[in-house]
């Protein structure tokens, strides 16, 4: 064995062949076969895609590193799914290039956000999250509410999306600019093709308050409204195995 | 520098400058209605500037002959101070952001100083800029002197380090910006990884080359970690950054992958990026600076080739531990708790091969501090692996993960060992490539190991005492069944552990400060001609040496 070494030691390039076959095998193992068994993603024929709004929010999102303090990943612990909700699903970030699942909570996970405070909470807590949560240890965006949203790129953006895999339509694709004004101006003419294209129970609010201007503020919000609300996969998951007797399994 | 390059390679240098203000022209036109344009104009400067030095002393003369039978550290010396100016730049990015968590409201109103755009400066601004610089650096010393042969040519070290910091100027400026992939350290785009891979490739190929004119039959251990780290680096680091940028204006790119498979891969790119990055690395620095310093052999070589092939395996399964309780398959989390804990016997048989070396030498541990940073790290080696092998324990992560406590296991690897076997290596090759008798001050790096220790300390308990007690208060119940905190409960119960925290790295950049000044003065002291610790380069089989050339 050693004497084997030895001679591997003598050649740089076998070295360097061995490293590659040596360091190739886990993630052959632990990744490759993700992309191939079925279960590792659930079924959810009814999950919607992000609208253009959304997908700008989440962008925002991403731009302010607000996944370095929160988490959208609640795992399969008592106390997570009670104090967050229920635990998440690999298929609700199905549509995640790339996924937030986050790996710090300084601030509470945001997995199930969608919907569970208003529009202007929001707004206000962004603005000045001690006005709110005095002990909160968030920074303001203030600069949210005074930069204009740029929807120009939008159908770049989601035909980017579509060549990830995310089934958006051509349709979808041409019109992303309209339809994220739409979304955040329900008034307007834009917000009848908003509606056609992402159906009526879609949320098109004005979501920064202002109703003169697209901000970033209302593409934040949008998302963050979003959050949890695309597959309905882990509610229903969730009253199932609310009906399972308990076990007494400590896991 | 310039004018240790012939003729012709500063013709090539300067070919190689005009082809980088043409991209960055061309990236800058591309994306002149975009952020992307900043990262053009940021190249084509740089391109412009290093063209300008080139012309300026294009006309001198050329270089000794002589001078290429000699090892080559000019590149050394450079990667050797940024490495420093990015560590003192990334520590105080660093220690800004943990005082940004006790006085949240200091962000100046604007988006570059709040605390998510910042954080990325800090953890690629220590990783990349003062480690990568650090190992990029000490490498070409090392594989110059462990293979008795100069480097394989004049240029491509250049290529490297001036590449490599332009890369992390991208990346720390991308981010101020608001340009991030958002992958927790692989945050830069597309451009800049397509940047990136091309330095990356001319280091490999420098580095094969190099060792390809040995004239030592065998490649020294030291040299296998290092090689490690360029080869499995380059294969995280591709895979994990495949993306569909959204037209070649714009910076902003997509992730070819999503959810599961997206975390899967880009936490065995993270875990792997400590293995490969912040491991095996820096465990060629220490198989050879240790061993230098103390004035012994490798304690076992035998245990280096174990721990070597060890690490090297099992920590490309171990990634998934990051993941535990997740939406990730159980087999998966399973394999990575499994392959976590049996990563603690490579792991401690490095740290103890360290630690026996010192063996006989423990008087000289006690008096000097440059040793004594290098001991120092590989006890902090010890302690954070087997740490870490503890977290990956499902159950025990059920606690820490999402903690601070997380954050004081990373400080304590990247404090603790990480920086100071660095430290240790800088203090030792210091003098050695300046040519110098010495370091300029003994009391300095003194000063300087207290200062570390003492700060990473402070530190580490500060976040050992914040992560569990948050990860306590998460699960507490009432007796009624009701959980027992709100969320803020636990924010606002961290306060004085991120007082403590802030502190500790304050001192820990103080050393790095101190540090950096002592290098500097270094530098500055009378040069010593007839100073050579290391064996000259042998003259090359079959390859006339330039003395031999010289008598002709």
């Amino acid at each position: 064995m050693l004497g084997k070494h030895a001679k591997l030691e003598r050649t740089a390039i076998g070295f360097a062949i061995g490293i590659i076959i040596v360091a190739s095998i886990g993630g052959l193992i632990e990744i490759a076969p993700l992309f191939t068994i079925d279960e590792t993603v659930e079924e959810d024929p009814d999950m919607r895609v992000y609208t253009p709004l959304e997908l700008a929010g989440r962008n925002i999102y991403i731009r302010e590193g607000c996944y370095a303090c929160h988490s959208q990943m609640i795992r399969t612990l008592q106390d997570e799914v009670e104090r967050y909700g229920p635990y998440s699903l690999a298929v609700e970030s199905q549509y995640d290039h790339p996924m937030l699942w986050g790996s710090k909570r300084t601030g509470p996970d945001l997995a199930r956000l969608g919907g569970k405070y208003s529009d202007q909470w929001h707004v206000a807590h962004l603005l000045d999250p001690r006005s709110l949560v005095p002990q909160s240890v968030m920074p303001a965006y203030r600069w949210l509410a005074r930069n204009d949203l740029d929807v120009s790129d939008m159908p770049l953006h989601l035909s980017a999306q579509k060549k990830v895999g995310v089934p958006y339509t051509d349709d979808m694709i041409a019109n992303a600019d309209e339809d994220a004004f739409g979304q955040a101006n329900p008034d307007s003419e834009a917000a009848d093709g908003f509606f056609e294209r992402y159906g009526f129970e879609a949320n098109a609010r004005y979501f920064d308050g202002d109703r003169r201007k697209l901000t970033e503020m209302d593409a934040l919000v949008a998302y963050l409204q979003s959050i949890g609300t695309l597959s309905e996969a882990a509610s229903k998951n969730n009253e199932i195995t609310k009906t399972i007797p308990d076990e007494g399994g400590a896991e | 520098m310039i004018s240790q390059l012939t003729k012709t390679e500063r013709e090539t240098a300067l070919f190689l400058t005009a082809l980088l203000t043409l991209s960055g022209l061309t990236l800058g036109l591309l994306g002149r209605n975009d952020l992307l344009g900043y990262h053009g104009a940021l190249l084509a400067v740089a391109g412009m500037s290093l063209t300008f030095l080139l012309i300026k002393d294009y006309y001198k003369p050329e270089p000794d002959p002589d001078n290429r039978a000699k090892y080559y550290d000019d590149p050394i010396k450079v990667g050797l101070v940024l490495a420093l100016v990015w560590a003192v730049i990334g520590m105080i990015v660093g220690d800004w952001v943990a005082w940004l968590l006790v006085f949240p409201e200091a962000t100046f109103d604007a988006g570059w100083a709040s605390f998510g755009r910042l954080r990325p400066v800090h953890t690629s601004g220590v990783i990349f800029g003062f480690g990568g610089n650090a190992l990029i650096a000490t490498s070409f010393h090392v594989m110059q002197r462990t293979s008795r042969a100069r480097l394989a040519d004049n240029i491509s070290p250049w290529v490297v380090v001036v590449g490599f910091n332009l890369f992390c100027l991208m990346a720390a400026t991308g981010y101020l910006m608001g340009i991030t992939a958002s992958k927790e350290y692989a945050e830069p785009e597309w451009y800049a990884d397509i940047f990136l891979t091309i330095i990356w490739v001319v280091y490999l190929v420098l580095y094969l080359r190099t060792l390809a004119r040995r004239e030592e039959p065998h490649i020294y251990v030291a040299n296998w970690y290092y090689l490690s780290f360029v080869i499995v680096v380059a294969m995280l680091h591709i895979l994990n950054n495949l993306a569909i940028p959204i037209s070649l204006g714009h910076a902003k790119s997509y992730s070819l992958f999503s959810g599961v498979q997206d975390a899967m891969i880009q936490w065995w790119y993270g875990h792997n990026a400590v293995a490969f990055f912040l491991t095996t690395g820096f465990l060629g620095m220490m198989y050879y600076y240790l061993p230098k310093r103390a004035g012994r052999p490798i304690f076992s070589y035998r245990l280096s080739i174990i721990s070597f092939w060890g690490i090297v395996f099992l920590y490309m399964w171990a990634g998934s531990h990051h993941l535990h309780y997740t939406a990730l398959p159980h087999w998966v989390q399973t394999l990575g708790m499994t392959f976590s804990i049996m990563l603690l016997v490579p792991s401690w048989a490095s740290a103890g091969n360290a630690l026996l070396t010192l063996n006989g030498a423990w008087g000289k541990v006690r008096d000097d501090a440059t040793l004594r940073f290098m001991m120092v790290a590989a006890v902090f080696y010890g302690l954070s692996t087997f740490e870490g092998s503890f977290m990956a324990i499902r159950p025990v992560n059920s606690l820490s993960h999402y903690t601070d406590w997380t954050v004081g296991h990373v400080h304590s690897g990247a404090l603790g060992w990480v920086a100071m076997i660095t430290f240790g290596s800088i203090y030792t090759l210091t003098p050695w490539i300046w040519r110098k008798e010495r370091m300029y001050s003994n009391k300095l790096i003194e000063l300087h190991f207290w200062l570390a220790l003492v700060g990473t300390m402070i530190y580490v308990f500060a976040m050992w005492n914040s992560g569990i007690i948050q990860g306590l208060m998460w699960r507490a119940y009432n007796t009624d069944g009701t959980l027992a905190y709100s969320f803020i409960d636990s924010v606002a119960a961290m306060k004085p552990y991120y007082v403590a925290r802030a502190i500790g790295g304050l001192m820990f950049l103080a050393g790095a400060i101190v540090c950096a000044y002592n290098v500097w003065k270094t530098a500055k002291l009378p040069t010593v001609t007839e100073y050579t610790p290391d064996k000259p380069p042998l003259p090359a089989r079959g390859r006339p040496s330039a003395a031999a050339q010289a008598a002709e």
